[in-house]
């Protein structure tokens, strides 16, 4: 079975869910409308011919310098262990919306998207625990934002000023 | 000579400051502390191959108040700075500190929001040991420069 | 509860007492700092906090070139430094597009199945430590065969932890002179060590008291919370990202997938240590057949150029150049290249904008699923069963930080 028949299966099911695909090195990726994606999530993993019984990957992703809108995506590397196939998903989220919570379907989605929230400041509807995860509590920003600074101190390399 | 030739054989004349140094530098607890990489490498130092017997600090205590060396084995987050200032603060004194490796030094190649530039933002550091990770070797070496530094040390400066 | 506040000894009353553990504690192998819930000894609540070995690695390697990116791998997953330089060497060869020659593959498979082995050792070592005293000498063995293969990884690369041994398409040196000898030599010694290692602890009734039917883990629950490596096939489930997704060449060697079936701490450690014997078929197998040929692939817009060549070729010295201080540019695209790291699955997320640095650097690590299932897997049981359980899942902090 080929990648594009998950696309079909998909589509045979929420006719507008599939935004856009898009395939590189062997890699298929769909980019979901945001209102979907649970919904699909849950098909994606309880569909016998699909089988996405694992979520491997949660990440964010900010396109700010590339001025893409929506200026967010969140990305979902997804794999079936008996079909032995893996899928990528992605969400877009613009500033100050809120992404829909996959814990439901794959309940390691938990602190993956507590990081998303963490690195970039995405909050998730429903989700049972939105905390930082890897900062701590009272630090302000969220650090893989693109205008998040590097945060690197200059150093001094010992060479005498030139004259 | 002086009061040497008076004494029996076997028996030594030195001071009272030299005698606590010699102990105190001969058994140094080092506290069980690892951070990142080092503490691999730290591992390996007190492990069959390197044997940090030899100079005495085999013995690791887990907890801080049984330790008198805190070796910064890696780098340090801000979120764990709070928390290697509490372990040093724990400790009982005398205590040293050794920054292993580049980023206990310097906050070596995470020059970055995240991690702390150099332990001696922290604490007061004793030796710096250059190295990514350094080898055993160089840590053995920067713990025999620390024995050398703690044997001229004054009473009368630690109070 | 008002009652408790009255009667502080409420008998028969269920009190909880909170207990923290880390994040300096000397089994939590590293700065994991867990919050427990305890009813008497049993535990019947769990927190793990994590984020005290945050390094910001992605976001330095979102600054940094591809090149430049390759050191900071090693510093994620310390213990087995080779195959996280591996993973992410693959990735970026899989954005650009390039194959590296085979005996480039055949020297990466060695190496990454000696980090394999000097991980599991290090795991195997420091668990049994945490579990017992007595036994605990076998760190020592441990480390002992450990340090033989650090020197094997001394002599390519010159450094013992972080060798960063390999390029983006190919390797940095050939292998030196006598390394191949050196290294057979270790591979037809280690089996009868691996046996020693193995009479000390298997069978000994202290450690099967302290590990069998503890702190267990279901296929179900593994597949679920995304937990790969050693920790889903103790489970049960044969998936080894080398046998379904080969990478490197591991296709061409002959080697058996180690599963258990109880998914408790014990079977975590048969696991290990089957692997242990399996990775050392594969290094054996892979000097045998070690090819002849060039290390790097002909790509001059992304290797650097023989040293030598600097002094005699125009082109190659502006390669040079070019690279060094501008690095390369790949194609626009998104790829997620995963390998069988020690741990379990190790991915590359890479994202490029067709700059010379990774738009986005994502890596996903398996000891943070393997955080993520620590409480599941410890609720309910004894509180000395909490270190039982850290030292089987063989957690890295720097993995799981980042």
């Amino acid at each position: 079975m080929s990648q594009s028949h998950v696309a079909e299966i998909i589509r045979e099911a929420f006719p507008d869910a599939i935004l856009q695909e898009e395939s590189f090195r062997d890699e298929t990726t769909l980019l979901l409308r945001r209102e979907d994606l649970v919904a699909v999530g849950r098909l994606l993993r309880d569909d016998p011919r699909l089988a996405f019984s694992m979520l491997k990957d949660c990440c964010g992703a900010d396109y700010l310098t590339l001025g893409r809108r929506p200026r967010f995506a969140i990305v979902y590397q997804l794999y079936s262990l008996s079909h032995n196939r893996s899928l990528r998903l992605m969400v877009g989220v613009d500033e100050g919306e809120t992404a829909p919570s996959v814990t439901g379907v794959w309940p390691n989605a938990n602190w993956y998207e507590r990081e998303v929230y963490d690195m970039f400041g995405i909050p998730f509807a429903d989700h049972p625990d939105l905390r930082r995860i890897l900062m701590p509590d009272d630090f302000a920003g969220h650090p893989l934002r693109k205008d998040f600074p590097l945060g690197n101190e200059p150093v001094d390399h010992g060479l005498p000023p030139r004259s | 000579m002086g009061l040497e030739s008076k004494l029996p054989e076997g028996i030594l004349t030195t001071t009272l400051e030299k005698l606590i140094n010699w102990s105190r530098s001969n058994s140094l607890y080092p506290v069980t502390f690892g951070l990142a990489c080092c503490a691999i490498e730290l591992m390996a130092t007190g492990g069959s191959r390197f044997d940090i017997a030899r100079f005495g600090s085999e013995a690791f205590r887990a907890s801080p108040r049984q330790a008198d060396l805190m070796i910064v084995s890696g780098r340090i987050s801000n979120k764990m700075a709070p928390v290697v200032r509490r372990v040093y603060e724990q400790m009982a004194e005398p205590k040293w500190v050794i920054a292993m490796g580049d980023c206990a030094s310097s906050g070596g190649m995470f020059n970055n929001y995240a991690i702390v530039q150099g332990a001696d933002r922290i604490v007061p550091v004793d030796v710096y040991i250059p190295g990514c990770p350094p080898r055993p070797e160089a840590f053995l070496y920067g713990l025999m420069q620390l024995q050398k530094k703690i044997r001229q040390e004054k009473l009368r400066d630690r109070r | 509860m008002s009652s408790t506040q009255t009667s502080p000894v409420a008998i028969g009353q269920a009190e909880t007492m909170i207990l923290n553990m880390g994040p300096q504690h000397p089994s939590t192998h590293g700065v994991l700092r867990l919050i427990l819930e305890l009813d008497g000894e049993r535990i019947v609540g769990v927190r793990p906090d994590i984020g005290y070995l945050h390094s910001g690695i992605e976001k330095t390697g979102e600054n940094r070139t591809y090149r430049q990116v390759l050191p900071y791998t090693d510093r994620m997953d310390y213990a087995s430094a080779n195959t996280n330089n591996l993973g992410y060497v693959l990735a970026v060869e899989k954005l650009l597009g390039i194959e590296v020659p085979l005996r480039a593959q055949y020297i990466r498979v060695i190496m990454a199945e000696l980090s394999r082995v000097a991980s599991h050792l290090l795991a195997i070592g420091t668990a049994v430590m945490d579990l017992s005293g007595l036994i605990g000498v076998v760190l020592m063995y441990c480390f002992w065969e450990r340090e033989k293969v650090l020197n094997l990884f001394e002599g390519v690369a010159g450094s013992r932890m972080t060798p960063s041994y390999f390029r983006i398409g190919g390797l940095v040196a050939d292998l030196p002179e006598g390394w191949v000898e050196e290294a057979r030599a270790f591979v037809q010694q280690f089996p009868r060590q691996l046996d020693d290692i193995e009479a000390i602890v298997t069978r000994n009734p202290i450690f099967l008291e302290r590990t069998v039917g503890i702190c267990r883990l279901s296929a179900e629950d593994a597949i679920a919370y995304g937990i790969t490596g050693p920790t889903l096939r103790a489970s049960g489930v044969r998936y080894d990202v080398r046998k379904a997704m080969p990478y490197s060449g591991y296709d061409r060697f002959d080697f058996e997938v180690p599963v258990g079936q109880n998914g408790d701490v014990y079977d975590r450690y048969v696991v290990r240590m089957a692997e242990l014997r399996q990775s050392t078929r594969i290094i054996e197998q892979a000097l045998n057949d070690l090819p002849d040929g060039p290390i790097n692939a002909e790509e001059r817009k992304i290797v650097l150029p023989p040293k030598d060549e600097l002094d005699t070729s125009m082109e190659a010295l502006i390669h040079h150049f070019k690279l060094v201080t501008e690095g390369f540019h790949p194609p626009v695209g998104q790829v997620f290249m995963s390998v069988e790291s020690s741990k379990g699955e190790l991915g590359y997320y890479l994202v490029s904008d067709g700059g010379p640095r990774p738009y986005r650097f994502r890596v996903r690590t398996p000891s943070f699923a393997a955080v993520q299932v620590l409480p599941l897997i410890i609720k309910g049981s004894m509180l000395a069963d909490v270190v039982a359980a850290i030292g089987s899942l063989d957690l890295v902090m720097g993995e799981v930080d980042r």
